[in-house]
């Protein structure tokens, strides 16, 4: 005989549940109650701003570093050397899948002023990158604590217009948008936007769910250079983005999980991010092939960025400017295959691969010449930088023309 | 003075429980649904009700489909509860609770984890579709997962307990005698189970449908884990408006619509069918 009870235990269990959900719902509602942290000010800090940050900190031996995943070799060998440099513990954790998520899930309790949980964490510029900034969660950097940096890193990064002067950020690593695919099931090379719209892939084709990164290619796939586009523009990009879905062209739109589903056979190309594709052929054996499509690719920069909340800044700024040195910029840049922010590195890189045979020759010296990690003046020349808001009503209004696209 | 008190006091434990999780909440979602701003400066109440006019505006195909799709689960989920829910009430015997046991089972591993299994199954070159697509029974580009077939799939499966169970319980409520009663006024075995076995079963199915048709209409796992963007259901707007975009107007506004279109559907559909017999369910 069953005991009726099982079930109505099973019941109340369920009732539970749901409850507990609703109260979670509401606690975050309520902590992260619906002040905003904006000012006008916020995106130009008062002179002493960096001194009344940095004052009476000490070191703690320890950081949690909050990163992508695909963002560095899975056995962290820069961070071991850093531990036995420094003493300082870092706890890496492959957090961020997408912006979006990333700042909506910290900014709760970064509003309340409380820890993240995360000293150092890598965030792209563009839409998040100024809400991080201009809700002043982002702590100024102390540029004297960062010596490598100013010694080694290309200067061009400082005049980026998410922020000039590097104030809040310095680059882990910049990287190209494109396309990424499987040849085998493609059978034929890929070269550009237009292939990505091509109705002979039907259903697997691969876009971003980050607005910025969809509306990109919606408007360049129409020929119109996202950095000046209008929102006129937008409006068309968002049609042509709708029609390759209502014909089913497209699979689906992806976070980082792009890679799996190219590496799973369920897209045949898809929008991606340079250095991912490499690393996936590493670490898998498979041979997917990057391009920079005619019409052109964005380039991003993905930051360093200290939380205002961090509990441990200074072993957070230490481990930075241990990745400006040139040897710990170069092996990164070996591993990840992303541009690499250090000029000096590509020397380091061919004398590494002076010093090694074989297959590690070979690749080492594809990394040192290669135009995703350093590109020339001929291959900027055909990437885009982002559109930079004005205004959060600018945004806003942005996001209104792209977000029914991902979320129809 | 003491024991006139004494129920009020029995209440207060579980009514500030109440409060605090339920009430709350609500009260807070609902100012927030009528706020105007942005997440960098702030929402400031203003009593704006268009953000509902413009939600539902803008994600009606979500919501729509959400119901659809929610539908199609609860029929489909009948269909496959009632033979199982009838072979262990009748023909289970000693080996009853044997059978609930492995019903459950699978349950006690996590809801997202079962679904994102079912990827690996329904995957193009997986463990299914790889091999008929090697034989060349399938076009290479043949696929299920992304498609509202693999969302309404992993719907049934993952609700299937929650209809077999109200069900169950109902059937193994008929007393045996009733359908040799039935048999032995030569009713043939189908109209024995079509006059007393099912109108016996109807309170379970009922609350079946109940326990598995709301739930399944907001789900966002499902056609997150299983769907693509053309599978998009309402509970996944509202996630992303909470959790991506930050705009908790909107995501508010949607959770309130949602709530009340399945409110006014429960309601609806307890008042067709008669109540009575849901609380004798209840009851129980």
């Amino acid at each position: 005989m069953t005991d009726p009870s099982l079930l109505r235990g099973l019941t109340n269990r369920r009732d539970v549940l749901k409850m507990s959900g609703l109260a979670g719902l509401g606690l975050a509602l309520a902590a992260c109650g619906v002040k905003g942290k904006g000012s006008p000010g916020a995106s130009a800090p008062a002179a002493d701003a960096v001194a009344k940050f940095w004052a009476g900190k000490t070191s703690n031996g320890k950081l949690n570093f909050a990163n992508w995943p695909l963002y560095m070799d899975p056995k962290h060998p820069e961070l071991t050397k850093f531990t036995a440099a420094t003493g300082v513990q870092v706890k890496y954790e492959e957090v961020i899948q997408e912006m979006g998520p990333w700042f909506a899930k910290v900014q709760p309790q970064l509003a309340a002023g409380q820890d993240i949980g995360y000293d150092l964490m890598v965030i792209t510029n563009g839409i998040q990158f100024k809400q991080f900034r201009d809700s002043g969660f982002l702590a100024p950097l102390d540029h004297s604590k960062l010596t490598n940096y100013v010694a080694n890193a290309d200067p061009a990064y400082s005049k980026e217009a998410f922020d000039p002067g590097n104030v809040y950020s310095i680059p882990w690593t910049s990287g190209i948008t494109g396309i990424a695919y499987d040849e085998k099931k493609t059978g034929r090379p890929i070269t550009g936007i237009a292939d990505l719209f091509d109705p002979a892939f039907k259903g697997k084709v691969g876009m971003f769910s980050d607005t910025s990164e969809l509306g990109n290619f919606g408007l360049m796939a129409l020929g119109i250079n996202p950095e000046k586009s209008t929102a006129e523009d937008w409006k068309k990009a968002a049609a042509k983005l709708k029609e390759q879905k209502s014909q089913g062209i497209l699979r689906n739109y992806y976070d980082q999980s792009y890679i799996d589903a190219l590496g799973k056979g369920e897209v045949w190309i898809t929008q991606a991010w340079s250095g991912d594709v490499f690393q996936k052929n590493v670490s898998d054996g498979t041979d997917f092939k990057f391009v920079i499509p005619s019409e052109g690719g964005t380039i991003w920069t993905d930051n360093f960025a200290i939380p205002i909340t961090a509990k441990n800044p200074l072993d957070a700024i230490k481990l930075m400017d241990f990745f400006y040195d040139v040897a710990n910029a170069a092996t990164l840049a070996e591993y990840i295959n992303f541009v690499c922010p250090v000029p000096a590195a590509q020397a380091q890189i061919t004398k590494d691969a002076a010093a090694s045979t074989g297959d590690d020759k070979a690749s080492l010296e594809a990394v040192a010449s290669s135009p995703l990690v350093f590109p020339g003046a001929a291959d900027y020349a055909k990437l885009h930088y982002y559109r930079e808001f004005a205004t959060e009503a600018e945004h806003q209004e942005y996001q209104a023309i792209f977000e029914p696209v991902v979320l129809s | 003075m003491r024991h006139r008190l004494a129920p009020y006091l029995l209440v207060l434990p579980g009514g500030l429980w109440l409060l605090l999780f339920f009430v709350v909440p609500m009260v807070t979602m609902l100012s927030l649904s009528l706020q105007e701003g942005d997440v960098v400066n702030g929402y400031v109440l203003t009593g704006h009700w268009q953000t509902y006019v413009d939600a539902i505006t803008n994600y009606r195909v979500q919501l729509v489909r959400s119901l659809i799709y929610g539908a199609i689960t609860t029929v489909l989920l009948i269909v496959a509860a009632f033979p199982v829910a009838y072979f262990i009430a009748f023909y289970g015997r000693r080996r009853k609770a044997t059978f609930l046991f492995l019903l459950l089972l699978p349950f006690f591993v996590s809801f997202v984890l079962r679904t994102i299994s079912w990827r690996y199954i329904l995957t193009d070159e997986g463990i299914l579709l790889g091999p008929l697509k090697d034989a060349g029974l399938l076009a290479d580009s043949f696929h299920i997962l992304g498609t509202p077939v693999a969302v309404i799939l992993g719907l049934v499966y993952n609700f299937l307990p929650f209809m077999v169970l109200p069900i169950y319980v109902a059937l193994e409520r008929i007393d045996p005698r009733v359908v040799e009663a039935a048999r032995d006024l030569y009713a043939s075995p189908l109209l024995a189970f079509r006059k007393v076995v099912f109108p016996l079963a109807l309170p379970g199915v009922f609350a079946g449908v109940l326990m598995t048709f709301v739930p399944a209409s907001s789900d966002y796992v499902n056609s997150a884990v299983l769907g693509s963007s053309s599978t998009t259901m309402i509970g996944q707007v509202i996630q992303s408006q909470y959790l991506v975009s930050s705009n908790y107007p909107t995501a508010s506004a949607l959770s309130f619509t949602l709530m009340a279109v399945l409110l006014i559907g429960v309601f609806a559909y307890a008042r067709a069918l008669g109540t009575e017999d849901v609380m004798k369910v209840a009851a129980r």
